[in-house]
């Protein structure tokens, strides 16, 4: 089956794809790179819930999620703008301001998509713009028999519940409660002897674009390694 | 549905079940079928449930996810979306801090503190002997008495850190007595 191919042109350059793809995912597949947390490939109806993929089309008025967006022939799209900069900044703001990762002991260090889209933007990981709301979370969630959760890193994506939701069989996490104090949560998954198969899927832990969800194993073999250096560091330091 | 469920419980889970909510499962399983298996009725059902019971037990989430062929990971966050839900056995001294904008103003929160020191639960929470529940509420309409309490019924006034002692010193008394007298009646039965 051949799929029909259009035009369209990215900050001047110009790129054919097939009619009808997101234009997120055109962009990032011709190293445009796009910020990006909410999105999925595949997902036919994409949350545009984190905001910092937005882009101009000429002819449409304000700015569109480009992960929403389906690409037509002759589509003009510009995606570097300062305009365009300062809304993504904005979005990232809102986004950081309830954020409590601690960068130095996490898993995601270093391959965070958070740092990656901080630096990106050009913005702190904790803004001092915005009042800083602290959420009433607890550090660690792990009423789960295979993985753990910290709410404080959590940016409310919905990457893990939506590849979840895409597995046929086995537990399903899904979002709790409401407004800010909205969490993604195991509950039940003491009842579903299928949360025990988790250990083989841990799809939920490779979409997530932090560090907010692990594996229990890989977590406490990592805290372990953080705990060992620090005290080799301690004794370095003290020797000195 | 309640059966199996049961069956497929890890015997320390199973334990833990004590005979107050068995009944309560039972009665939800019996119920059940008042109510179509459409996912429309998922608000309904809980919220006969929750009127019937006083808060959801998880079991019993399990079985209308079951029911209604859903996740019960769907259910809960759907149940947690409203504040009408309970998931914790209400206490037999159901204490309900306002938290509405002048009570808010008035110290609200450091009541709040208070009973969660005091209780040793924190809000949402019953205490392990269900003796006390804690729960924060909005406006209960008593702005001018604000801070306001309301404990079982009845409406506690300009709450003070000093008066949250005294609150659940009466209800500990009160308990005391009921229970001398409990003793007393049973001695002169006996
Ligand atoms: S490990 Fe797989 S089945 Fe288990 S919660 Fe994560 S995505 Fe779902
Ligand atoms: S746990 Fe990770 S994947 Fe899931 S919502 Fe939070 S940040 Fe997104
Ligand atoms: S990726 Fe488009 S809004 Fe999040
Ligand atoms: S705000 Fe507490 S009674 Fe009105």
């Amino acid at each position: 089956m051949s799929e029909k191919l259009v035009t369209i042109t990215v900050d001047g350059r110009k790129i054919s794809a097939p009619a009808g793809s997101r234009l997120l995912k055109v962009c990032l597949e011709n190293d445009i790179y796009i910020p990006n947390l909410c999105y999925l490939e595949g997902m036919s109806d994409p949350p545009a819930s984190c905001r910092l993929c937005l882009v101009e089309i000429e002819g449409e008025p304000g700015m569109v999620a480009s992960c929403r967006c389906e690409i037509r022939d002759g589509m003009v799209v510009t995606s570097n703008s300062d305009d365009i900069l300062k809304m993504r900044q904005v979005a990232f703001r809102l986004l950081v301001s309830t954020n409590d990762g601690h960068c130095n002991t996490c898993i995601a260090n270093k391959h965070c998509e958070l740092q990656q889209i901080a630096k990106f933007l050009r913005q702190p990981l904790r803004t001092k713009r915005l009042r800083h709301i602290d959420r009433d979370y607890p550090e660690i969630i792990d009423d789960h028999p295979v993985l753990m959760y910290e709410p404080k890193k959590c940016v409310l994506c919905g990457r893990c519940v939506y590849v979840c939701n895409q597995i046929p069989k086995g537990y399903k996490l899904d979002f709790a409660r409401r407004g800010i104090n909205t969490i993604i949560s195991f509950y039940g998954s003491d009842l579903d002897p299928s949360s025990r198969d988790c250990e083989g899927c841990l799809a939920c832990t490779e979409v997530c674009p932090v560090g907010a969800l692990s594996s229990k194993k890989k977590w406490s073999r990592f805290i372990a390694e953080v705990k060992l250096k620090q005290e080799q560091k301690a004794a370095r330091q003290s020797s000195d | 549905m309640l059966e199996q469920l049961l069956a497929g419980l890890e015997p320390s889970e199973r334990a833990a079940i004590d005979d107050e909510e068995l009944q309560i499962l039972k009665d939800v399983e019996a119920e059940m079928p008042v109510f179509a298996a459409e996912r429309s009725q998922l608000l309904p059902i809980l919220q006969h449930i929750q009127g019937r019971h006083g808060y959801l037990p998880k079991l019993a989430l399990q079985m209308v996810a079951d029911y209604l062929g859903v996740t019960i990971g769907k259910v809960y966050g759907i149940a947690t979306f409203y504040n009408q839900f309970k998931f914790n056995p209400p206490g037999r001294n159901p204490i309900k801090v306002c938290l509405g904008t002048a009570c808010h103003v008035k110290g609200g929160e450091i009541i709040l503190e208070n009973f969660e020191r005091r209780l040793e639960i924190t809000e949402g929470q019953t205490s392990p002997d269900r003796e006390y529940s804690l729960e924060r509420v909005a406006c209960i309409g008593c702005c001018a008495l604000a801070p306001a309490v309301v404990v079982g019924d009845k409406v506690e006034a300009y709450v003070t850190p000093s008066k949250v002692e005294g609150i659940i010193t009466e209800i500990e008394v009160r308990k005391a007595m009921a229970a001398r007298e409990q003793e007393r009646n049973e001695a002169a039965n006996g």
